[in-house]
């Protein structure tokens, strides 16, 4: 690097990744390849433009602008770690920006067949095993962000499930960001392996220190062969000055079904993308998104299903809620392969603004070049009814907690496909928590589930539904 | 108990209500009667609270306060409470959830804390069995998809957990068949006490079968031409609105 000319940000992205390999220990010839390729792929396109229609309504200076450091331990408080880790039975890996933790992690409950390691471990074990597939369905020309990943990627999860393999226990990749001296980056890497009619549930769950201020970019792939059965949920409660961008590509054999739930209510710029291939008969996919912004947040969600053969489904449901100035942004894109016939594919987004200085982009986009198919789609965007609110006033409810119960019953009509109950809660108390303190509703959703408890048990046998 | 004094309201700048007048004590059951666009539903609707009525004179006094200054919810946790004509649907939000609420908001105005589940379950389980509906129902969200039937049984209930004041109920039987109009009735007389009060705003004398009325005024053009007892109600069955319109312009 000339001494008279600034760096370009890619360029100072990449120096970290020479001082690392300065430490790094030597690896195998395959992996210190893909990351010359990567880097070279990556100060090449550089980080994305407004231009680019990809990133049209995302702006990532944030991101290009930032200095971030890498984390050289996995150091937190396990106080804190336990305050901030969700309260369900779980396989759980937890990484601590992007350093895999060892000590809040616990792969105790896995079953025969199915196996739950940090990447380091996979790669230490059976390096070629995992080169095989890491980075099939992702490569460097996905995005910027994921050639970035692959340059950087040392650390993620490898869960691994050999055929009719049942994971009851949900697992969960646990995603801690940490308030330090200078924020810091991670490039994790995800890969999930279903075999044939093997079922699992992975939960990705970032959290951190409410002052946190980090970078993460995690690039995450699932292969679903024939009749696996996969549930995926992303709860994202990252730190408010949080940078995230991810991506999940999942490519489903026949009869496989993949169900995506993704959940944002945190950080500061949110990017998700979500990508199936439905690659034979029987495919299906189900996206169920919830986004929920305040202050100046922004949420971008872009996700894509392709119907590569016939008699293959999906289905999409996301749900967006914003206030102050927050933004979000939906775009969510169906393509339908020629020949790819009786194929059913549905599509919805409906967003509630909150206030008038909200924004939402939403942009459904169907691609179909098929004649004998079943599609449709929807975008919704208002207000809360009014007609609804006086109604509750009118029973004594204040105006903001006739307005904050409204959103939840607006959000709420996602959260009702989650089976992970303890999920459905935390969510449910988030969002309200999270709802402007005077909205003041944590009390009451608290109350009204005990309720709903007292009831069930007070009515016993006696109830018929 | 309510006190209305020479009330005038204008909707979209038309005036509605051109002066009336009406005094409910506790104990008493008034029923308000009027051909369509007398301005019946305009006055439950000025003494709940819902916008696009602009008062531009008289008062409203419950219980010695000034109706008018009090905010929608004030208004319900002082014990005035609307049953509506056509209650509102609202997806997503359980029955549950808003009588609890309701009934909260209305105890925190007083200075009393929460209720008690088990004491909540208890008395809104009693109250359903009354209403002869489902405990099912409380876990469905308010009103949604509901017939006719089960939305104003519904309101009915919600007085009945809320035990308001004064229950205000407009145009409650309409929708109704012969069965659910017993079963609200009976809601609504279980409501009468020597510390309370009912004022109905109907259509037709047939309600008046089941909730016997102690006062019955007739609202003719935005005023109270006329009232009486319940022998009124049954002579305006018979002869119609016609006769009192002459009597009061004579």
């Amino acid at each position: 690097m000339s001494d008279k000319t600034q760096p370009s940000a890619e360029q100072r992205f990449l120096e970290k990744l020479k001082a690392r390999e300065a430490v790094r220990g030597a690896e195998p010839t395959w992996i210190a390849a893909r990351r010359q390729a990567a880097a070279a792929r990556f100060e090449a396109i550089g980080f994305p433009g407004r231009r680019v229609e990809q990133w049209k309504y995302t702006d990532v200076r944030r991101i290009r602008d930032g200095e971030f450091a890498l984390a050289d331990d996995a150091d937190f408080s396990p106080a804190q770690a336990a305050a901030l880790t969700l309260p369900i039975e779980a396989i759980r890996l937890s990484f601590v920006d992007g350093v895999f933790a060892p000590e809040l992690s616990d792969t105790g409950a896995l079953p025969a067949g199915a196996s739950v390691e940090p990447l380091t471990r996979a790669l230490a074990d059976n390096h070629e095993a995992v080169g095989a597939v890491l980075g099939r369905l992702t490569g460097v020309e996905f995005s910027p962000f994921a050639a970035l990943n692959t340059a950087f990627a040392e650390e993620g999860a490898v869960i691994r499930l050999a055929p009719g393999t049942v994971v009851e226990t949900p697992i969960l990749l646990q995603f801690l960001s940490r308030a330090g001296e200078r924020p810091v980056m991670s490039h994790p890497r995800v890969l999930i392996q279903a075999g044939a009619r093997s079922q699992a549930t992975v939960l990705e769950h970032y959290v951190g220190d409410p002052t946190a201020a980090n970078f993460t970019n995690v690039v995450a792939e699932a292969i679903l062969e024939r009749g696996a059965l996969l549930t995926h949920y992303t709860l994202q409660e990252s730190p408010l000055d949080d940078l995230l961008v991810r991506s999940l590509q999942v490519e489903q054999g026949r009869d496989s079904r993949f169900t995506s739930f993704t959940v944002n209510l945190g950080g500061a710029l949110v990017r998700n993308d979500l990508v199936a291939d439905l690659n034979a008969q029987g495919a299906e996919a189900n996206y169920y998104g919830l986004f929920f912004a305040q202050g100046r947040q922004h949420v971008d969600n872009h996700t894509l299903v392709n119907h590569n053969a016939p008699l293959t489904f999906s289905n999409e449901n996301y749900k967006g809620v914003l206030d102050d100035r927050a933004r979000g942004v939906f775009n969510g894109k169906v393509v339908v392969k020629r020949d790819s016939q009786q194929i059913e594919a549905h599509q919805s987004n409906a967003n509630l603004l909150l206030s008038d200085r909200a924004e939402i982009d939403t942009k459904p986009e169907l691609e179909i070049y098929a004649d004998d198919v079943k599609c449709s789609h929807g975008a919704t965007t208002g207000q809360l009814d009014e007609d609804a609110v006086f109604a509750l006033r009118a029973r004594g409810i204040d105006a903001q907690t006739a307005r904050g119960l409204l959103t939840l019953a607006f959000a709420g009509e996602v959260m009702e496909k989650v089976e992970l109950d303890a999920v459905a809660e935390r969510v449910e108390l988030t969002v309200a928590g999270k709802l402007p303190e005077r909205f003041n509703l944590g009390g009451l959703v608290e109350a009204a589930l005990l309720d709903e408890q007292a009831f069930e048990e007070a009515s016993g046998h006696d109830r018929n539904d | 108990m309510l006190e209305v004094k020479d009330l005038h309201v204008s909707v979209d700048g038309k005036e509605i209500l051109k002066g009336l007048s009406l005094t409910v004590n506790a104990g008493e059951v008034h029923a308000i009667m009027g051909p369509n666009g007398a301005g019946k539903s305009t006055l439950s609707s000025v003494i709940a609270g819902k916008d696009g009525y602009e008062v531009t004179a008289g008062s409203i006094t419950f219980e010695g306060r000034d109706v008018l200054e009090m905010e929608i919810e004030e208004r319900a946790r002082a014990g005035l409470l609307l049953g509506f004509q056509y209650p509102v649907e609202i997806p997503g939000v359980k029955n549950i959830y808003l009588l609890k609420a309701a009934l909260n908001a209305q105890r925190a105005a007083r200075g009393e804390g929460e209720v008690p589940a088990p004491e909540f379950m208890k008395r809104v389980k009693e109250k359903l069995a009354f209403m002869k509906m489902d405990p099912s129902f409380l876990q469905r969200a308010v009103n949604e998809g509901f017939s006719g039937g089960e939305k104003k049984r519904n309101e009915i209930l919600q007085m009945l957990v809320l035990e308001p004041r004064l229950a205000m109920l407009d145009e409650i039987d309409s929708g109704l068949d012969i069965d659910a109009l017993k079963v609200v009735a009976e809601g609504v007389n279980s409501l009468r006490s020597e510390e309370r009060a009912v004022l109905m705003v109907t259509h037709y004398q047939r309600l008046l079968d089941y909730i016997v009325p102690d006062k019955v005024h007739v609202l003719l053009d935005g005023r109270i031409v006329k009232s009486g007892d319940k022998d009124l109600a049954l002579e305006l069955e018979s002869r119609g609105y016609e006769w009192v319109q002459e009597e009061s312009a004579a």
